[in-house]
């Protein structure tokens, strides 16, 4: 549940921990690094104009590294891209997140048998938080994807590992069939 | 040209080039192989093929002033590499004629037409990034998209991706 949810009572006074304050602060401001590798891209930069809108989330692409909190992988990573890939990873200031959009980022798209110039996924070189599969992923699939990096935000505590807010991530997981299928039979009701 | 068939204005206008081409070189060049889609002879005698390009170009009746395209491509059984230009006379004559220059699969080399038309400059240097031939007398003959410690030619019917690339695993 997101903090603004609960509802300010009684003159302004809230009480919550320093991790939600410290967790809500930090996605709701997740500024990804303006950079696009393939057609992906396209799909990417759709999501940042005005139909969907990624400000509303207060996500808008940075021009440097350094100002970036999430590297979305838009796009095919080339061997020869790889390593320019890390470099800019590295340069990124932590905690730093990574989206691997579609399917080339993913494992080699179309190019993983004859591709011999494609690295078969970015995670041979950085490491990645969310998958988003697609291809290209439709600007809704991308937006699930950033809403679930948010979410992983949200499982991060002051002394707890990267690792241990995936798998607390991971316990949490909700099916949304179910919830599209409610949707669903509400609309049409 | 065979006897008894009818050629299309397009392919009459090619081979018309050909012959003024033919006249001059003799037996340099191949015999046209007149196709619908892409009319074209070989340059039988390589060293002469920048010489042709240059006559290609300054001819009064050819005045192919664009090279549309550069292919590299491997004949791995006749042991072989070649170039097919594909060029047209764009905007003066309005004809087209292709023309295919080959040379020996390892360590050949083809004469550079870069200094003919500047097209030719990055095509040739596409043609070498993925086949391996030289062309002699290019400025600056150098990988293209392949980064510049790649090894092997990508395009080669025989090619092997390389296990690791700067400690990368390459293969799927």
């Amino acid at each position: 549940m997101g903090l603004l949810d609960a509802g300010i009572t009684q003159h302004n006074v809230l009480v919550t921990s320093v991790d939600n304050v410290l967790n809500w602060a930090r996605l709701s401001s997740l500024w990804p690094m303006g950079f696009g590798l393939a057609c992906c891209a396209i799909e990417m930069m759709a999501t940042n104009a005005s139909n969907y809108d990624l400000e509303r989330f207060g996500i808008f692409p940075r021009s440097s590294p350094r100002q970036s909190d999430l590297m979305i992988v838009a796009g095919t990573v080339t061997m020869k891209m790889a390593e320019r890939v890390v470099r800019l990873y590295e340069q990124m200031p932590e905690p730093r997140y990574v989206l691997s959009m579609g399917s080339c980022s993913n494992c080699g798209g179309p190019y993983w048998e004859h591709g011999y110039h494609v690295l078969k996924g970015v995670d041979r070189v950085i490491p990645v938080d969310v998958f988003v599969p697609g291809c290209p992923p439709r600007p809704e699939s991308l937006i699930g994807g950033l809403m679930k990096v948010q979410e992983l935000i949200r499982m991060e505590q002051i002394g707890i590992s990267r690792a241990d807010a995936l798998k607390k991530l991971a316990e949490k997981s909700v099916d949304p069939r179910f919830i599209i299928e409610h949707e669903r039979k509400v609309a049409g009701a | 040209m065979e006897e008894g068939k009818v050629f299309s204005q397009s392919l009459q206008e090619s081979a018309a080039a050909y012959a003024i081409i033919q006249e001059k070189f003799g037996a340099a060049v191949s015999a046209l192989d007149t196709n619908e889609t892409m009319p074209f002879f070989e340059v039988v005698d390589p060293s002469l093929w920048t010489e042709i390009a240059l006559f290609m170009r300054e001819h009064p009746k050819l005045k192919f002033n664009y090279l549309a395209c550069l292919t590299g491509i491997d004949y791995p059984v006749d042991e072989k590499l070649g170039i097919i230009c594909n060029f047209e006379s764009l905007g003066l004559l309005n004809h087209k004629l292709s023309v295919k220059v080959k040379c020996a699969r390892n360590g050949g080399s083809i004469p550079s037409i870069s200094c003919v038309w500047h097209t030719a400059n990055w095509h040739e240097r596409e043609a070498y990034d993925m086949f391996g031939m030289t062309f002699t007398g290019h400025p600056e003959l150098k990988r293209i998209l392949c980064p510049d410690d790649w090894e092997g030619y990508p395009l080669r019917k025989d090619y092997k991706v390389q296990d690791k690339y700067h400690g990368i695993k390459v293969p799927y």
